[in-house]
């Protein structure tokens, strides 16, 4: 056996010159971290923009307001211009802008998504936990929690054993996303995004201006049909002669009660510092008969609340969706390929496992010198 | 095992005690400074002195690291006059003006950025350590990790490496 492994040794292969990359290690494409996120996200313009997976009722949000808003100004507009004032087109446009607009950010923008723990993380936090029973992998151990108190208030923090970390107070995960998004407010389907810290105030200007721009239209058409069917003419008069503005009311009635009140009821939330979540769980309502519970986040001030909400910093994005991969497998068996070009025919020499295509453990990022010892060092434990 | 024969016993057990101190080095080395949530949800790291870092670093030095990165942090955060003028203005224009300049927050994490460099350069790289920018890790953690048991590891891995090639080459068929 021994002979035979030395025999195999050519000494011409030293000359030869470096070897050819194994198919497994030839040079990647770099790669950005949008394109190995984990969560159920999908991204646009090279991760610039983030959108949850299933887009929900985006498409029909986007087209009703499109609709009603192009037939408001294609049918109605002309009519109050020239019987009423050319500021009704104006005011319609600027409305209509803010809606598009602030739509389009609240479904676009990353809602506060933190992104998941690393492995030494979660092992150090694994470290900390006491688990006395010593689970095994497919038993899952009771929920765990952490509590905090802030402003006099118990705050329980929860594990969570998607993203292995514990949560942050006001942080949830959402199950359709399938990321935990800081001050998590409620997954949107009409905007095919998670609301969070990040984009509520483009959420809360979306919904306050859209209820301003249907009731506008609202009223603007019951305006118009009220002028055309003046003059003895009557509604069904009127109805025959501008048909679009039925198709207007009826999409504007039934929408506007439901957007003045989810705008009235974002404001209440605003107002007091709350979350939709916190609202619906009543984490701090003292359902349960206890006096002492209160909002721990509220400024109890009104305008202290609102302006900490809605013109409060802007904090960054946390899952840097633009930036590249680390590429550590190209850099890891490169240089030692060169180094023992002699051991590559011979499986049972020491440098053979390194060029095995054995992808080496995964090391902290700290010396890429480093790299070359790594794979060494696994084929010693075969 | 390894199967190379030609290997002596001295390698042998030097790749082993490099193996362990390799597996420990990847574990204990990197401490991690977790939120302090007690002030709600500002960004806030906790300036309890883990006790990995005792024989490391002084205890001074680093309570004051994390409490100028606390700092930073509350200022970048803060709710005052310029915090209210951008909200208001970027209001009006729709939130378009966050496409355009840059806002107070991310000029603070410039300069927390450059901060951590600096801290590592001077104070932390000479003890043998290095700070993460908890941007990095989605400002859960402050991590600190050793650079100085990776350094050994690497000279060791190159002498044997060396050992193990001539050993190749020299062998008789």
């Amino acid at each position: 056996m021994k002979n035979r492994e030395y025999q195999q040794i050519d000494p011409q292969a030293l000359a030869t010159p470096p070897p050819r990359p194994l198919p497994e290690h030839m040079p990647k494409r770099v790669r950005r971290k949008w394109e190995v996120f984990p969560g159920k996200n999908r991204f646009c313009c090279d991760g610039r923009m983030i959108v949850a997976r299933q887009s929900g009722v985006l498409p029909l949000t986007l087209g009703l307001i499109l609709l009603t808003s192009g037939l408001f100004f294609i049918f109605d507009c002309p009519f109050l211009v020239k019987h009423l004032t050319s500021c009704i087109p104006a005011i319609g446009g600027v409305l209509f802008v803010f809606v598009i607009i602030s739509l389009l950010q609240t479904s676009f923008t990353d809602p506060g998504i933190l992104p998941r723990a690393t492995p030494e993380e979660a092992a150090d936090i694994e470290k900390q936990i006491d688990n006395p029973t010593g689970s095994s992998s497919s038993y899952r151990p009771p929920p765990r929690t952490k509590e905090v108190v802030i402003n006099q208030q118990v705050v329980k923090l929860k594990y969570c054993f998607t993203c292995k970390i514990f949560r942050p107070p006001r942080t949830s995960h959402c199950s359709l996303c399938d990321n935990c998004v800081e001050r998590f407010d409620h997954h949107c389907p009409w905007v095919g995004n998670c609301v969070g810290k990040r984009n509520y105030r483009f959420f809360y200007t979306f919904i306050v201006s859209l209820s301003f721009l249907t009731a506008f239209i609202f009223g603007c058409v019951t305006t118009h049909l009220a002028l055309r069917s003046q003059g003895g003419n009557g509604l069904v008069f009127a109805l025959q002669a501008s048909p679009a503005s039925a198709l207007e009311l009826v999409v504007c009635f039934f929408s506007v009660w439901s957007i003045l009140g989810l705008s009235g009821f974002h404001t209440y939330l605003v107002a007091a510092n709350l979350t939709t979540n916190e609202d619906i769980k009543g984490s701090w309502s003292g359902k349960s008969g206890n006096e002492d519970i209160g909002n721990p986040y509220s400024y109890n001030s009104i305008i202290k609340n609102c302006c900490s909400v809605l013109c409060g910093p802007m904090p960054p994005s946390l899952i840097d969706r633009r930036g590249f991969v680390p590429s550590d497998d190209s850099v890891q068996t490169s240089p030692v390929e060169i180094e023992l070009p002699a051991a590559k025919n011979d499986r049972n020499m020491v440098g053979r496992a390194v060029t095995s295509g054995r992808r080496p453990p995964p090391s902290p990022p700290v010396v890429t010198l480093q790299q070359p010892a790594i794979s060494i060092q696994s084929h010693s434990t075969a | 095992m390894l199967s190379a024969p030609r290997l002596g016993n001295t390698d042998l057990s030097c790749l082993h005690n490099l193996q362990e101190l390799r597996h420990s080095a990847s574990l204990a080395n990197k401490v991690f400074i977790q939120r302090d949530y007690t002030d709600g949800t500002v960004c806030k790291f906790q300036t309890k002195f883990p006790s990995e870092l005792e024989s490391r670093i002084e205890r001074t030095l680093f309570e004051d690291t994390v409490k100028t990165l606390n700092n930073y942090y509350a200022e970048a955060e803060k709710i005052g006059g310029q915090s209210y003028l951008e909200g208001c203005l970027a209001c009006l224009t729709i939130y378009l003006i966050f496409l355009c300049i840059e806002t107070r927050y991310e000029k603070v994490l410039k300069n927390i950025s450059r901060y951590i460099q600096e801290q590592n350069e001077k104070v932390y790289a000479p003890r043998g350590l290095l700070i993460t920018d908890p941007i990095q890790r989605g400002m859960r953690v402050v991590s600190l990790q050793s650079l100085q048991t990776s350094v050994c590891v690497c000279e060791c891995m190159w002498s044997v490496e060396a050992a193990c090639s001539s050993e190749a080459v020299v062998s008789p068929p």
